[in-house]
């Protein structure tokens, strides 16, 4: 069952066009990996599927719903219906490149807030529930501490624990490991490979070439705003078609 | 020992302290209302906080005070001449307060403004990414965050206003710097009933120091503290 489907996105920045006509489909299950180098617009486009950015043209099917859209006064697009976002929203849970975990809530508030406050379990399910996920990432000895207290790669793992509580359709991971020391990329990949092994819906914005190789069911290249060579891993990385992903690859792989 | 003023000069303390809190009140509503009129997309929504802020932090507290009591009076009498109505007094209470309040309204616009920017953006971020509505970013995230950040500066603001009830003494209001006016003249001992005063004003600011250093460890658990 397709669980994401992104047609022919469009962004500006004033004059600059970031995304040129962007597409994306994940069946359930896929893993797709989108690489790049700055300024490619990768993280603009992951941020424009759940809206965090306002594409300006496109359209985006979320678990089958499309997402509904009007053309304001202004000529720029803006959600139709912000109800339905928000539940749409909630299919899509995103992992942040700076975590992003609320600074006044412990470990497991962080991880119950969404779904109490959005999905409306009742206290008890979601702290079963945040409980279960805390455990699954290595982190659950952490559920009273803040955020502040904890590594980096700590934080990330609460972070993912925070999306699966969600249980939503698709996750999406913006530069999940950009932001930590090198020592702690390691345990953050490590829950992210157990998790695709799951069979869960993941689109990953990365800089890590090991882990889109080996993980990814499907790699996309962005470039200039467009998906210049999209494929499976091996073809992308062991026969890249285009001079600007083989420059890419020989500098990003070392 | 207070020759017999004791009990008024209780009574004094009691308005002072009634003036004090009310204005807060009235100061935190202005000062929330600005900071998020000052922080707004709209110029013709910012213009006015912006004027309010500028004009209200230059003018001296004491000229404040009396201009708007006269000159509150002045519209009042205009406005009941021009639709007939009896003449309306302007309540010294009630002048006071909003006085105090619409200085320090300012101040708390300038101090929530800062508190709200502090927030990073990322936080609030997070909240939309997880489908929740404005107004749950605003009162699950963005106001709790916010105010530990403006606690220290409220907590500054507050100690200063407190001292500036004094001020309602000059629009005829019996507050207890007043009323030790009038028993320090009447008894030739100006210097006791001064004194008195200051230690009721040590003790309330005192007082508010305690409320809000627990205030302000409440409100900023999750933050981590250089090591002593």
């Amino acid at each position: 069952m397709t669980q994401l489907t992104v047609e022919d996105l469009h962004k500006s920045y004033g004059d600059h066009e970031v995304l040129k006509g962007v597409s994306l489909s994940a069946e359930a299950g896929d893993v797709i990996s989108i690489i790049g180098s700055s300024g490619s617009g990768k993280s603009t486009f992951l941020r424009c599927i759940n809206f965090l950015e306002q594409p300006d043209a496109g359209r985006i099917h979320v678990a089958g719903e499309e997402i509904r859209l009007v053309r304001g006064g202004d000529g720029h697009l803006k959600v139709a219906d912000a109800k339905q976002l928000q539940r749409l929203r909630t299919r899509l849970a995103m992992v942040f490149q700076h975590f992003n975990l609320w600074a006044h809530m412990t470990v497991i508030e962080n991880v119950m807030e969404a779904p109490v406050h959005v999905l409306g379990l009742r206290k008890a399910e979601a702290r079963e529930r945040a409980e279960a996920y805390l455990d699954k990432v290595g982190i659950a000895r952490f559920r009273d501490a803040y955020p502040a207290h904890m590594s980096g790669g700590q934080q990330q793992r609460v972070a993912i624990a925070r999306a699966l509580a969600m249980e939503p359709a698709v996750l999406l991971f913006d530069e999940p490991t950009s932001a930590l020391d090198p020592e702690l990329v390691g345990e953050v990949l490590k829950v992210m490979r157990a998790l695709a092994e799951e069979g869960r819906t993941m689109v990953v914005v990365t800089h890590e070439m090991g882990f889109a190789r080996e993980v990814s069911s499907q790699v996309m290249f962005l470039h200039q705003g467009l998906a210049e060579e999209v494929g499976a891993p091996a073809d992308v990385f062991d026969n890249p078609r285009s001079e600007r992903l083989r420059q890419f690859l020989s500098g990003s792989l070392k | 020992m207070l020759h017999g003023y004791a009990p008024s000069l209780l009574d004094g303390a009691w308005l002072t302290f009634q003036v004090a809190v009310f204005s807060l009140v009235l100061a935190l509503v202005l000062g929330l209302a600005g900071a998020s009129a000052k922080l707004s997309k709209l110029r013709l929504v910012r213009a006015p906080a912006v004027a309010y802020t500028t004009i209200v932090r230059g003018i001296p507290d004491l000229v404040m005070m009396l201009l708007v009591f006269y000159g509150g009076q002045m519209l009042i009498n205009m406005a009941t001449d021009a639709l007939e109505w009896d003449y309306v007094d302007v309540n010294p209470f009630v002048a006071g307060v909003a006085t105090l309040g619409f200085i320090f309204g300012a101040y708390f616009t300038e101090t929530f403004r800062g508190a709200f920017l502090a927030v990073p953006a990322g936080q609030l971020e997070a909240g939309a990414a997880y489908g929740m509505s404005r107004w749950q970013i605003f009162s699950h995230i963005l106001f709790p965050q916010m105010l530990r950040h403006a606690l220290p500066g409220l907590g500054n603001n507050w100690q200063v206003m407190q001292k500036s009830t004094a001020l309602v003494s000059i629009i005829g209001l019996s507050d207890i710097t007043w009323l030790a006016d009038q028993a320090g003249r009447s008894t030739h001992q100006p210097f006791l009933f001064y004194a008195v005063v200051c230690a009721f004003y040590l003790a309330m600011t005192a007082l508010s120091s305690v409320v809000f250093n627990h205030l302000e460890r409440r409100y900023s658990v999750g933050v981590r503290r250089s090591a002593a």
